[in-house]
């Protein structure tokens, strides 16, 4: 008699081994190492570092690595190895207008102080393959030296503040700790501190989707991307036996700062509203669809009808992270015999004493 | 049949070095072991946890791993099953993640371990004193699919306002003539919370009833923790002229002739045959006696 499933152990050991085998794919090619994979999947790694919730370029390839590039198998080796991370301390607020800047646009001014500063940017790129990267013999010449600016560049929404055209979001005296949603489950309704750390690790394509749905008429916010700024940024931290900010590094960090017109209201002038995204290394299309989303979430607070499911916390948070989504769409690989078994069973049930239909 | 793999097999995992016992950093575990705690004191209440994320999916069972994770210890004997069964892949990586984490005894018995982790099932052979059995859950929000907002739910079981449940029960009864649910079969602990119990059939609900084994529930995904503590009430949710029935198959096991279990159906070959088989290996295995 073959009862199939069972004895599962060795089936999942000579799995672990096949899994190796695809993974190294042509022996005759010379494998990949962790330091191309940082160095030349750049923007690969800064996805995988973005969700994983961890700076740490090494690791990421290295996750990408064992992932056989799959992002968010990555992300989860990430997330797992990070879960094993005590915690030592939070740092300082991250001062992003002290940033060394590879790149900065704004498209609401065509100059301001600092400058626009394209970097390396695909944007005006023609999406032409270039057969002579399969030649791999490639040396870029070096791209002319852009002058280096060692002052803080102001952001544009300093600049509108100046007219009082924007809203502030300084935090009040006695603003709460915010939450630590890597320590404390997310509870509704969830504060705008929350909301922005489950999107900052929230997936890429989920988060782009549901920003691109504001742009098409489900809760349309008027944004302007005020700036988006990339570059390297000091982290601070206050040691407790020392009692002041020391910076512990640098990390890269993507910035949007998306301008929505509002109304106003009976009591409030009209002003610009503000939507926030924020990512690690240099991810564009994250940090500005977050920003988006993060807009339409603020329905609420902006007295803003929450029609539309951009807007809607619980389903936007709730469904936003890669690894539950992943995990859980992926979860009806496993057994289900007992379920299947007991609705199988109540379907003949019911089945029982009604005309019987056979398809021919 | 194919002769079972021993689970003892020296392939199986060496204890890990370098992770913490069971994995969790203890900070972790003491955070999990007070959810486990308000848990216990507030039966069916689902209390929310910093669920973290574990080295197996979610929906794959990191809630009941955590559960098991925050209690196990050295002199622990676990067992751990899927669909009944100690040989399921998805039972055997658990067994692996903690006997590679944990170096712990493990056992395929029900009546030697300590704590069992089992998903879809509660064992045939009866729970005793001082065994803790920790449950998978995927969803443990029993109104989710009437509810969907979490605030909403959250209310509803803050003012014990059941309405909902009852409506669809009666609208099946309507539609159906019976309760169209088979597992995952809703039920009242100690009169005063809704729960899931986690989806198992409805024919393993009444094992939950005044069990004197402690029963922990882990949602990893949807971080949540609940409990029913030993001698609870667990009440199969029905009306007084519709009451509940664990329904059982005429069937008997191919392989131990138990007319009691429940049992898993095997397609035998390509012109429909079919036979059954008793779900749970270990019952079983122990019915067969020494021969299997």
């Amino acid at each position: 008699m073959y009862v199939a499933v069972k004895g599962g152990e060795r089936a999942i050991l000579n799995s672990y081994r096949l899994l190796d085998e695809a993974r190294r794919g042509d022996p005759a090619v010379p494998e990949l190492g962790v330091e191309q994979i940082r160095e030349q999947l750049g923007l690969a790694v800064d996805r995988v570092m973005t969700e994983g919730s961890v700076y740490d370029p090494d690791l990421a390839a290295l996750a990408l690595k064992q992932a056989r590039g799959d992002a968010v198998e990555a992300i989860f080796l990430l997330r797992a190895f990070r879960a094993t991370l005590p915690r030592l301390g939070y740092c300082e607020a991250l001062d992003t207008s002290s940033m060394r800047l590879a790149r900065r646009i704004s498209a609401t001014f065509k100059d301001l102080p600092g400058g626009q500063v394209l970097g390396p940017t695909f944007d005006y790129t023609q999406r032409l393959l270039d057969f002579a990267l399969a030649a791999q013999d490639d040396a870029p010449e070096p791209a002319a030296e852009a002058p280096a600016t060692s002052e803080p560049v102001p952001g544009v929404v300093d600049l509108l503040n100046a007219e009082g055209l924007i809203e502030m979001h300084d935090p009040s005296a006695g603003d709460p700790e915010p939450p630590d949603l890597t320590r404390s489950p997310l509870g509704f309704p969830a504060p705008r501190a929350a909301r922005l750390q489950n999107l900052a690790r929230g997936d890429e394509g989920f988060l782009l989707a549901m920003g691109y749905s504001t742009q098409r008429g489900y809760s349309h916010s008027h944004p302007f991307a005020g700036e988006i700024r990339y570059g390297a940024v000091q982290v601070e931290l206050v040691a407790e036996e020392l009692g002041f900010p020391v910076c512990i590094g640098e990390i890269e960090v993507t910035e949007c700062q998306m301008i929505n017109q509002f109304a106003g209201s009976k009591s409030e002038a009209p002003k610009f509203t503000r939507g926030y995204g924020l990512a690690f290394g240099h991810s564009e299309r994250k940090a500005m669809a977050m920003a988006l989303v993060d807009r339409a979430l603020r329905a609420g607070e902006l007295g803003e009808a929450a029609a539309s499911p951009a807007q809607m916390q619980e389903f936007v948070l709730s469904h936003s992270d890669c690894l539950e989504a992943s995990g859980f769409v992926q979860h009806l690989k496993l057994p289900h015999y007992v379920d299947f078994q007991a609705e199988l069973e109540m379907v003949r049930r019911m089945r029982e004493g009604k005309p019987v239909e056979k398809s021919a | 049949m194919n002769a079972p793999v021993p689970i003892a097999d020296a392939r199986a995992a060496a204890r890990e070095p370098h992770y913490n016992f069971a994995y969790l950093d203890e900070r972790t575990k003491r955070m999990i072991r007070r959810a486990i705690l308000k848990a216990v004191a507030i039966p069916g209440y689902q209390v929310p946890f910093g669920s973290r994320e574990m080295p197996l999916p979610y929906g794959w069972g990191t809630g009941g791993i955590q559960v098991t994770a925050a209690l196990i210890g050295p002199r622990d004997v676990l067992k751990v099953i899927d669909q009944g069964a100690d040989d399921t892949v998805n039972a055997v990586n658990i067994r692996r993640f903690f006997q590679r984490t944990t170096g712990v005894a493990i056992t395929e018995r029900t009546d030697e371990a300590t704590l069992i982790q089992t998903r879809h099932r509660i064992p045939e052979t009866p729970l005793a004193a001082g065994q803790i059995i920790v449950y998978q859950v995927p969803v443990p929000e029993p109104l989710q699919r009437l509810e969907p907002r979490e605030a909403e739910a959250r209310r509803m079981h803050a003012l014990g306002e059941y309405g909902l449940m009852h409506v669809k029960l009666y609208e099946d009864i309507a539609r159906y003539g019976r309760i169209s649910t088979a597992y995952d079969y809703p039920v009242m602990v100690h009169g005063r919370y809704l729960m899931s119990p986690s989806p198992i059939p409805k024919f393993d609900n009444p094992k939950m009833h005044m069990s004197p084994a402690l029963q922990l529930f882990g949602a990893g995904r949807e971080k949540r923790i609940y409990a029913v503590p030993p001698w609870t009430r667990v009440e199969s949710l029905a009306f007084e002229d519709h009451p509940f029935q664990a329904e059982k198959r005429a069937s008997r096991c191919s392989l131990c002739g138990s007319g009691e279990s429940f049992l898993d159906e095997v397609i035998a070959d390509d012109r429909g045959a079919r036979l059954f088989l008793c779900s749970d290996t270990d019952y079983c295995r122990q019915r067969r006696g020494a021969d299997a």
